[in-house]
């Protein structure tokens, strides 16, 4: 009666090929999570969530759930290895880009020292847009912390530093810019008074409460277990009746709430924060909207990725 | 059957027909492109030359190349296009990031700010331009004539080891020669209070833009330096994947 053969894997650099380690009798139901382990053990810096391990230095890494034996190797394994730097889970990367906004945005509408110039120094605007526009920011980054918080569940485990610190930039850079502006001293207020000011809170309102609902449809849909893949579809919640015309309703809705800050506050650094957050959401709708589409076989062919019957 | 398979065989050739004829077509296009743009830039480098040997100065230099310079130097924003669109082997960022300084410095900076076109380090980044776009432009109409004379490769791959820095240096002092025009006349300049409640201030703007060659012109640099011992010495360059 023949044993179990064991597995030997060898694991090299991918750019100079020099071995790394040479792990000897690794079982064959071993996943590559386990073999990340293993590494692990010999470059203590190198935590698992680091190490990208890959069948041939150019090709895609190995996903952690892939099972040794399935793995089109012999018994005798050889895994080139790349460090993908230090990574951040999802929920830090989330946690920082959004908290900063959030006080950055503060600090403006305090009128902290050294900002605007002196004599305004603590002071606060009398206009009430103003006033509205710092609540609207405000309650905007507190969901979307709650959220990152207690809705989202996120597939990958971690993000590169490199890209959370642009982000950072970003997000950080553009809230105090924008902030500069509508908490300034010489702040214009809109044009059409009261009129526009009130029409584009209601749609700022709406549109973060579709966002809102769409995340907990989708959490919900995760819940059921990775192994049977759906896709979302409306439920009795209007606000997710937008699934019958999109793919990625929380992006059009994320796109609306933006909008409506924009006309309520009638700042053009806001407006052009909304056309680059446009244009990134929809690269990512049309690619999810792709997916989905090769996929299912029955999706609905109505649904366009982001904006109804366009785009 | 029989007669699909014909049919099959005389679309292919026919696909590869179109291939070779758009490549022919884009050959024609960029040989006429590159020998305008050379004859273009001899002419400019012609004129300075004789302004500078009959007048013995460099003031009102720039003047009488203006328009001339501002033609071509604009002409050039259709190499972004080519790299676009695939008939030029080049990044599109790597383009666009260099045309787009030089019609910055040309439009925005000397045509704009008149004050500074006496400077001296305007002549100094045009003779750098000019001999660089010499040297390129030649390069690209004899490698696409098939038939490249060493001492153009040899210009066009080692001049800009001294030119470039040469460069860089002549437009940061032009530029550093127009921040106080700027900061008095608040050209290019949107102030608070306005209806759409932003402002742009082209002062901080230019230093910034001095700022950024920081990161940029070493990037390019060592590129260049990189396609150098890859043309010359035919050295395997491994690229750093990211």
């Amino acid at each position: 009666m023949s044993r179990a053969t064991f597995f030997e894997v060898e694991v090299l650099d991918a750019k100079t090929r020099k071995q790394l380690c040479f792990l000897d009798k690794v079982e064959p139901y071993s996943t590559i999570a386990d073999i990340k382990s293993l590494v692990h053990k010999s470059y203590p810096r190198w935590y698992p969530a680091r190490q990208a391990l890959k069948l041939d230095p150019k090709a895609k890494p190995l996903r952690d759930d892939e099972v040794l034996q399935s793995l089109p190797v012999g018994t005798s394994a050889i895994m080139y290895f790349r460090d993908l730097g230090p990574q951040l889970g999802w929920t830090m990367v989330f946690l920082a880009e959004y908290m900063g906004p959030l006080f950055t945005y503060l600090m403006f509408y305090f009128r902290l020292p050294y900002i605007y110039p002196h004599p305004h120094t603590f002071t606060s605007s009398s206009l009430t847009v103003v006033t509205l526009a710092c609540v609207c920011h405000t309650c905007h980054y507190v969901k979307r912390l709650v959220e990152t918080i207690f809705v989202h569940r996120f597939s990958q485990g971690t993000m590169p530093l490199r890209t959370i610190i642009w982000n950072c930039a970003y997000y950080w850079g553009f809230s105090a810019w924008l902030a500069y502006y509508i908490n300034h001293p010489l702040y214009t207020p809109p044009s059409y008074g009261n009129l526009q000011v009130n029409y584009a809170f209601a749609l700022f309102v709406l549109c973060e409460v579709g966002n809102f609902s769409i995340h907990l449809t989708l959490n919900s849909l995760r819940g059921e277990g990775t192994k049977c893949r759906k896709f979302p579809r409306p439920t009795k919640n209007p606000f997710t009746w937008l699934f019958f015309f999109v793919s990625c309703p929380n992006y059009t809705y994320e796109v609306g709430a933006w909008l409506g800050f924009s006309i309520m506050t009638q700042c053009l650094p806001v407006a052009l924060y909304t056309l680059l957050g446009f244009i990134q959401m929809t690269i990512w709708a049309r690619g999810k909207h792709r997916a989905y589409t090769r996929e299912f076989k029955a999706y609905p062919g109505l649904r366009m990725a982001i904006i109804p019957l366009v785009l | 059957m029989a007669s699909s398979e014909e049919d099959g065989a005389a679309d292919e050739k026919e696909t590869n027909h179109r291939r070779r004829t758009r490549g022919a077509l884009a050959t024609a296009w960029l040989t006429f492109y590159n020998i305008a743009m050379t004859a273009g830039w001899l002419v400019l480098a012609i004129t300075m030359m004789r302004f500078y040997l009959q007048r013995g100065t460099h003031r009102g230099l720039y003047r009488s190349i203006a328009r001339t310079l501002k033609f071509f130097q604009t002409a050039a924003l259709v190499e972004v296009g080519h790299c676009a669109i695939g008939i030029v082997r080049t990044s599109v960022i790597v383009t666009g990031v260099q045309v787009c300084s030089r019609i910055f410095m040309v439009w925005f900076i000397t045509n704009s700010i008149r004050q500074v076109q006496s400077e001296e380090s305007v002549v100094l980044f045009l003779v750098v331009w000019t001999v660089t776009e010499i040297s390129r432009y030649s390069y690209y109409t004899f490698n696409l004539l098939h038939h490249l004379p060493y001492f153009i490769k040899w210009a066009r791959y080692n001049l800009f080891v001294v030119l470039y820095p040469l460069g860089v240096a002549g437009e940061l002092l032009t530029i550093y020669a127009a921040l106080p025009v700027v900061r008095r006349t608040a050209v290019f300049s949107l102030r608070l209070p306005n209806r759409y409640n932003v402002s742009f201030d082209y002062y901080y703007f230019l230093i910034i833009a001095m700022l950024s060659y920081i990161p940029l012109f070493p990037q390019l640099y060592f590129h260049m330096l990189r396609q150098r011992r890859k043309v010359l010495h035919g050295e395997v360059i491994v690229e750093k994947d990211d």
